[in-house]
């Protein structure tokens, strides 16, 4: 292939655009949040998420959330591809609000869980996991 | 379809009325998360269980919605109130319309 002054340009752009590949991403994370709250302001007590410091195998990372008393409890991985991980609703026959899973994480990265309690406000919890091999199989 | 789903589920045989119980439930199931590719470079399609629920007597425990960072064979351990005897369900929705389920009895002795 020869190397044109249009393909080198392109290329240029295309390394650009990976490089703010992140920021992107991280902005997604932002956006979704602002979905699940509207925007309310979110306070950090009553909520915890418990999570490994260091994940080898970023496939299967155990959680585990608690949030006494929430109606929902929703959890975001900040760096993966699509943020949203779960969304754990509890009935009345919920004994705790609080759930254990496992989840994927492309990389070392925040896990952050918010809860909606039944007054309108929220609470959120989050945790840096750090992750040796990533789960997306990149 | 996604093959050989088999749902696992664990629930005490008994328990005292207003008891709070622990569930744990397991189902195989490959969670084709959409972002990975064959050999050939083409993107593998999403296919993936994106809810969970949990009733007892018709009363919901848990409902949980899934999205593709949910581990394959997807785990869930939660806590439960068992007032009365009765029936615990479990259901499974796959993204390619399949529903799997199961239930477990318990007595209130």
């Amino acid at each position: 292939m020869k190397l044109t002054r249009r393909h080198t340009l392109m290329m240029a752009v295309g390394s650009a655009v990976a490089a703010f590949m992140p920021v992107r991403a991280f902005a997604a994370v932002e956006e979704e949040i602002a979905a699940f709250t509207g925007g309310a302001e979110v306070g950090s007590d009553g909520i915890t998420l418990i999570a490994p410091e260091i994940a080898e195998n970023g496939n299967t990372v155990p959680i585990e959330v608690d949030a006494p008393g929430a109606e929902a409890i929703i959890v975001f991985a900040a760096g993966n591809p699509t943020p949203s991980v779960a969304t754990f609703t509890f009935g009345a026959l919920a004994a705790s609000q609080s759930a254990a899973t496992r989840i994927r994480l492309a990389g070392t990265q925040d896990v952050i869980a918010i809860a909606r309690m039944p007054d309108g406000s929220f609470v959120q919890a989050s945790q840096e996991v750090k992750v040796t091999i990533g789960g997306c199989g990149g | 379809m996604a093959e050989n789903v088999k749902p696992r589920v664990r629930v005490p045989r008994d328990a005292t009325a207003g008891e709070e119980i622990t569930i744990k439930t397991l189902i195989s199931h490959p969670m084709e998360s959409g972002q990975r590719k064959d050999g050939d470079g083409n993107v593998i399609p999403r296919s993936i269980i994106n809810r969970f629920t949990c009733t007892f007597n018709g009363e919901t425990v848990i409902d949980v919605t899934l999205e593709p960072a949910i581990s394959t064979n997807p785990y869930f351990e939660f806590q439960a109130i068992v007032p009365e005897t009765g029936t615990f369900e479990f259901t499974w929705y796959d993204d390619d319309g399949d529903v799997y389920t199961d239930s477990k009895e318990i007595t209130v002795g």
